[in-house]
């Protein structure tokens, strides 16, 4: 089967000498939900910019549905919806007007355009707001009319680029549920995020690119296999003062009554809670101390920076 | 894409800048009118009957397809150099890059929007203009289409300064330090034959001149210089700055990283 998008050889240097992408390979299946990680500064946004022919490349190939940029050009951009980071729409217009209008530079007729804009809208909670200029929306309203514009034109391949930065949880959450309804309708969607519980929570597979390499290219699953241990916070119900000896765990006290431990993928948690018990120790809550992608993430870009310096 | 999908593509960006401009209609086509209608009550009526006849008509009837040209020239300008600096400065530039639609579509649906808001320009400074005075048409052919080519020309022109600027001061120091001083030496207010030989031949090097004349000749049948000549510099030169404006689309000059 065509894969959604292939990236081959893909290399970026600007103006200044700064080498954004160092050649790098990647390739997302059709109907995926797939996530482009990095710190910032990695690469990320260069490298969506250059699939969507926002960025000029240096060098190497990008395919989309088995049309090649440089060589099919209209027929990738077809395949392909885009939401950037930062607003890019005219301010003064409104609502609809920059939905049909996205429509018709991919040559959709005002009629159907019309149709789209109104099922996008609906679907988006837009619909009450399409004669408003777009200024006067809310920062959650202005991304999700970014997703109704880019979804007009009826991609095959959805591409986001941090589609939730700056959005409260609740409309996150809605986000999500619409993403991961677009995606089982077949789209495939590539996002970037700096919230790995997005990512974890909505991805299948994965690429992590640091300093313009891509550093992992694989399944969530089987990266969140590597990683060897998990930290979890425990309340206790009473106060204590020392550190309780808690055999084969490293542990340490946050404050009087909050337990932080290190658990081992090959200990389980039986071991820890009998040892507390016999202690007289009460928990009363127990949580994950970060994401657990989030715990691989930062190790894995804590060690590329060691091996850096 | 295919041909149906072009109009389509092309017939969007001519509608979103013609409803820009008819939007900010204040901003947009009041101004020309009442700075026309200053030109015609001052240099017309006041300073015009004191001048007496010019190239063989009233001073007034001598001026009036000079300024129709000239606010044709700056607000065709205007209309692209703005409109799409402002595009590119709120990046929804962005919008048509991703899509499929070419290059040479996008600048001509910049292109005809600047000529839409020239034109529309120029029938309202020349409704103005018959309050003043009464208009014959000499050659319609020649009038329609010098008025369209230059509009043409100076909505490339605009394309192209929009494409190189990088602020809003930009967008403004080609029209004040070229564009003004060529429209005002270029034949709008006098006729060169009233200059001293030399400085005849170097107003010729002006190019504005051509299109203000051969205007001059569509309405009143008078002109300093060969209409011919005019007509091929006003093409040559419409197909140059395509071609230069269609080079730094497909480059993305100052539009793609």
């Amino acid at each position: 089967m065509t894969k959604a998008l292939v990236v081959s050889g893909l290399r970026k240097v600007y103006d200044n000498q700064f080498e954004a992408l160092k050649g790098i390979d990647f390739s997302v299946e059709q109907g995926d939900f797939f996530a482009l990680l990095g710190p910032n500064g990695a690469g990320k946004s260069t490298t969506l910019g250059i699939v969507s022919s926002l960025v000029n490349k240096t060098d190497g190939r990008v395919s989309v549905f088995g049309h090649d940029l440089d060589t099919d050009a209209a027929a990738a951009k077809r395949s392909l919806g885009v939401v950037p980071q930062e607003f890019n729409f005219n301010m003064f217009e409104k609502v609809i007007d920059i939905v049909t209008t996205q429509a018709g530079y991919y040559g959709i007729p005002s009629s159907v355009a019309a149709e789209r804009a109104e099922r996008y809208l609906r679907k988006l909670g837009l619909w009450d707001k399409r004669n408003d200029a777009a200024r006067m929306l809310s920062g959650g309203m202005k991304r999700r009319l970014m997703i109704a514009r880019a979804l007009v034109h009826e991609p095959k391949l959805l591409i986001l680029d941090e589609p939730t930065a700056g959005v409260d949880i609740e409309l996150r959450r809605s986000m999500w549920a619409f993403l991961q309804e677009i995606n089982a309708a077949g789209t495939t969607i590539i996002l970037t995020t700096h919230y790995l519980e997005e990512a974890e929570s909505l991805c299948r597979n994965i690429a992590i690119i640091d300093k313009g390499q891509i550093v992992k290219d694989t399944s969530i699953k089987a990266l969140l296999q590597e990683l060897n241990s998990e930290t979890f916070i425990l309340d206790l119900a009473q106060d204590i003062s020392e550190l309780p000896v808690l055999s084969g765990y490293k542990a340490r006290l946050e404050d009087a009554h909050t337990l932080i431990v290190e658990v081992e993928k090959s200990q389980g948690l039986t071991s820890l809670f009998a040892q507390l018990q016999t202690q007289q120790i009460e928990v009363v809550s127990m949580r994950n101390k970060a994401n657990r992608l989030e715990e691989l993430f930062v190790n894995m870009v804590e060690k590329n920076l060691e091996a850096a310096s | 894409m295919k041909a149906q999908e072009l109009w389509v593509s092309f017939l969007t960006i001519v509608i979103k800048e013609v409803r820009r401009f008819t939007r900010i209609w204040a901003q947009t086509l009041l101004p020309p009118a009442i700075t026309m209608t200053l030109y015609f009550i001052i240099f017309g009526n006041l300073i015009g009957s004191r001048i007496g006849e010019m190239g063989g008509f009233d001073y007034m009837e001598f001026i009036v397809p000079g300024l129709i040209m000239m606010s044709v020239i700056t607000n065709s300008y205007g209309n692209v150099v703005s409109s799409f600096y402002s595009t590119k400065f709120q990046r929804n530039i962005e919008e048509l890059l991703v899509s499929p639609t070419p290059n040479w579509v996008i600048l001509s649906g910049y292109v005809v929007g600047g000529v839409s808001r020239g034109l529309a320009v120029g029938v309202i400074v020349t409704l103005l203009s018959l309050f003043f005075t009464s208009l014959q048409v000499h050659n319609l052919a020649v009038m329609v289409a010098v008025v369209v080519l230059t509009s043409t020309l100076f909505s490339l022109g605009g394309f192209i300064n929009a494409m190189f600027a990088n602020s809003f001061d930009d967008i403004s120091i080609i029209p004040t330090f070229i564009l003004t001083p060529l429209t005002y030496l270029g034949g709008v207010f006098y006729s060169i034959q009233l200059l001293p030989e030399f400085w005849q031949g170097v107003s010729q090097l002006n190019p504005i001149l051509y299109m203000v004349n051969a205007f001059r000749y569509g309405i009143l049948g008078v002109s300093d210089i060969n209409i011919g000549v005019a007509f091929g510099m006003i093409v040559l030169f419409n197909i140059i700055l395509f071609t230069v404006a269609l080079k730094l689309l497909s480059a993305g000059k100052g539009i793609r990283h």
